[in-house]
């Protein structure tokens, strides 16, 4: 059972882990298009 | 039970542990949070215009590195940090990450930072803030941390770069008044970081960090640390003497200076560690007041 318990656990964190690098790297891609639209207006 | 939970079971896969928090925790939040506020305030006090999201993008960016550098220190310093139990806590000695995930997350954040303050702010920017993330994970973590008890003294530089960058972001240059924002970390660092070691003495004798008061003792750290709060208080007024800001921030900078001053005195008369505990705590509150007051200063137009 501890056993089960502790793989579930391992599966969220790594699923939780997955999800905030799904939206840093979305965060990246807007703040990258931001930027470029920022310095081809300058 | 899915195929690669059965690899990790079989032991094929050392699956980390490491969740969202631990990944946080290894980028010095604390620490980084000093350094933001230090460079935002050398990038509003410089003259000149930067347009309001390169700004932010230069922060991120100064915040991302001084986070890298603090996850590639914790990589590093591991070995140590299992052995004091201020740091044993942290995502490596405790188990919680693995060695090479601390190392390959912290090298990625600080070549992106780098790149990204490049390509968005300037090069000058970029450079300096390679420089800051070298200089802590090369010459403070990996060549002084352990072998002098200096090494908070020339390491402490690292820590000062920040509002160098900041101002650099906005002139695409170093002038005289980054170089004292520079010289006010530079100088602070040293009683700052002292005052701690006074108080984990022992731990640091552990770990074999040859820290002052390991090597030369309290009473010679005590004096050090004295002598340091008296060399702030031209270095703090500096500003103010080069007409860089004006006369409000000269009479906090000074009142503050004399009370920094005032805790290494308690500090060299106390022979118990509660002083020392309360100078710690007073000189982040100093270094914050010394830059929220260039930054008030600045905003009443009294500054550059």
């Amino acid at each position: 059972m501890t056993v089960v318990r502790q793989e579930g656990d391992r599966e969220r964190t790594i699923r939780a882990r997955n999800r905030a690098l799904v939206a840093v790297l979305v965060a990246l891609v807007a703040l990258f298009y931001a930027i470029t639209i920022v310095r081809m207006g300058g | 039970m899915s195929d690669l939970s059965e690899v990790r079971s079989a032991g094929v896969i050392p699956a980390s542990a490491a969740g969202v928090r631990d990944y946080v925790e290894i980028l010095k939040p604390r620490v980084m949070s000093l350094v933001v506020f230090t460079g935002l305030v050398g990038l509003v006090v410089a003259p000149g215009h930067l347009h309001p999201l390169l700004a932010a993008v230069a922060v991120l960016c100064i915040a991302i590195g001084a986070g890298a550098a603090g996850a590639i220190n914790m990589w590093y310093d591991r070995d140590i940090d299992a052995l004091m139990r201020r740091t044993a806590g942290r995502p490596l000695p405790a188990g919680r990450m693995m060695p090479g995930e601390a190392l390959g997350f912290g090298t990625v954040l600080g070549v992106a930072s780098v790149l990204m303050m490049g390509l968005a702010v300037n090069y000058v920017a970029a450079a300096l803030l390679a420089i800051t993330i070298g200089f802590y994970v090369f010459v403070y973590t990996i060549w002084l941390k352990r072998r002098t008890p200096q090494n908070i003294v020339i390491g402490g530089a690292a820590g000062a770069f920040p509002p160098m960058i900041g101002w650099a972001a906005v002139t695409g240059d170093v002038g005289l008044p980054a170089i004292i924002l520079f010289a006010i970390i530079f100088f602070w660092t040293p009683p700052h970081f002292w005052a701690l070691s006074l108080y984990r003495a022992g731990e640091y004798a552990a770990a074999g960090v040859p820290m002052l008061p390991v090597v030369a003792g309290r009473r010679e750290t005590k004096q050090q640390m004295l002598l340091y709060t008296l060399v702030l208080w031209p270095v703090a007024l500096a500003p103010w003497l080069l007409g860089i800001a004006g006369a409000l921030y000269a009479a906090g900078a000074a009142l503050l200076s004399v009370a920094f001053t005032g805790s290494a005195i308690l500090v060299w008369l106390d022979t118990t560690d509660r002083s020392a505990r309360r100078m710690f705590a007073f000189s982040l509150l100093y270094l914050f007041l010394i830059f929220s007051l260039l930054l008030v200063d600045h905003t009443c137009g009294a500054g550059v």
